[in-house]
C-alpha cells in the first residue's frame, strides 16, 4: 500500500544526493547548476504528494509557479555562465576569485 | 503486489539512479542527459500522484527547454574538464557523510510514529471517469491565483529581457539598423529641392 510516506522519503532521498551533488562538483558551475534544478524537483514531488492526499490543488498551483521561476533561473543562470565563460575563459569556480580584493 | 506500488517503486529506483549518475559522471553532457532521464521519471511517478497536467508541463518545460539551453551551453562552451573533477575524490567522504545523515534524519522523521502513514492520510479516492487535472488547474490559476499567474509572467518577461542583454555583445564591421536615427530624420537630409527652367517644348 503506497502511502504518503513513499512519496516524502523519494523526495527526501533526491533532495539529499542533490546536496552531495553540490558537495561533490564545487569546481562545475554547471553540474551545480543541475543540482539546483534537482533539488526543485524533490522539493516539487512533496507538493504534488501533498496535493494528492490531502485531495487539495493548491499544491499544483505553487508547482506550477516553481517550475516557472525554475525556468526563469536557470535561463538567466546560463547566461551569466555565458558571459563568465566569454571573458575568463573557464567556469572553474575556484579560479572565480575577481571579487575577493 | 498491485500495479501501482510496482510502478512507483520502478520509476523511483530509475529517478534514484539517475540522480546518482547525475552528480557523479564525468562529462556534463551526460550529466544533462541523466537530468532529462530524472524529469522523465519522476512525470511517471506524478501521474501516478494523479498531477496530469504538471507531468506533462514538467516534460514540455523541462526536457522540452530547460535541458536543451543546458545541453547549448555545455556544447558551446569548450570547457577543459581535468581540473573540474579534481576535488571531487577530496569531498566524496564530507559529501557522503552529510548526505546520509541529512536522508537519516529526514527518513526517521517521516516514518516515526506513524505520521504520515494511511491513518494519518488516508489515500482519497480515485478522480471519476470525466474529471479534467488541467481544467481544475485551470480554474484556480485564473481565478484565485490570477495576480500570481500575471507575476509570473512578468517574472517570465524579466528573465527573457535579461538573458538577451547580458548575451549580446555589439560586434564591429556589422552594418545595422539605428532606429532612433531612423526616427529622427530630417526631411532636408533625405531630399534635395532643386530649382530649374522650365524646358522649351520639344518639336513644333
Amino acid at each position: 500500500m503506497l502511502t504518503l510516506a513513499h512519496f516524502l522519503s523519494l523526495g527526501a532521498i533526491l533532495f539529499c544526493l542533490s546536496v552531495a551533488g553540490i558537495f561533490l562538483n564545487r569546481k562545475n558551475v554547471i553540474i551545480l547548476l543541475m543540482c539546483i534544478e534537482l533539488m526543485l524537483l524533490a522539493v516539487n514531488m512533496n507538493f504534488v504528494a501533498f496535493s494528492r492526499f490531502l485531495g487539495n490543488m493548491d499544491g499544483q498551483i505553487f508547482v506550477f509557479f516553481i517550475l516557472t521561476v525554475a525556468a526563469a533561473e536557470a535561463a538567466i543562470g546560463l547566461a551569466i555562465l555565458v558571459v563568465l565563460f566569454r571573458n575568463r575563459g573557464t567556469i572553474n569556480v575556484a579560479e572565480l576569485d575577481e571579487l575577493q580584493g | 503486489m498491485p500495479i501501482t506500488e510496482i510502478v512507483f517503486y520502478a520509476f523511483s529506483l530509475v529517478l534514484i539512479a539517475a540522480a546518482v549518475a547525475v552528480i557523479t559522471v564525468r562529462n556534463p553532457i551526460y550529466s544533462a542527459l541523466f537530468l532529462v532521464l530524472a524529469f522523465f521519471s519522476s512525470a511517471a511517478i506524478w501521474l501516478l500522484l494523479e498531477a496530469e497536467f504538471l507531468a506533462i508541463v514538467l516534460i514540455l518545460v523541462y526536457v522540452g527547454a530547460v535541458m536543451v539551453l543546458f545541453l547549448f551551453v555545455v556544447m558551446m562552451l569548450d570547457i577543459n574538464l581535468a581540473p573540474m573533477k579534481e576535488g571531487f575524490i577530496r569531498y566524496l567522504p564530507v559529501g557522503i557523510v552529510v548526505a546520509v545523515i541529512m536522508a537519516a534524519e529526514l527518513l526517521v522523521v517521516i516514518w516515526s510514529k506513524g505520521r504520515f502513514d494511511q491513518h494519518a492520510f488516508p489515500l482519497p479516492p480515485p478522480h471519476p471517469a470525466g474529471y479534467s487535472n488541467t481544467k481544475a488547474v485551470g480554474e484556480l490559476l485564473f481565478t484565485n491565483y490570477l495576480l500570481a499567474f500575471e507575476a509570473a509572467g512578468v517574472i517570465l518577461l524579466v528573465a527573457i529581457i535579461a538573458a538577451i542583454t547580458l548575451t549580446h555583445r555589439k560586434r564591429a564591421g556589422v552594418k545595422r539598423q539605428n532606429p532612433s536615427m531612423q526616427v529622427r530624420v530630417q526631411k532636408d537630409e533625405r531630399m534635395r529641392l532643386v530649382k530649374m527652367e522650365s524646358e522649351p517644348r520639344q518639336g513644333n
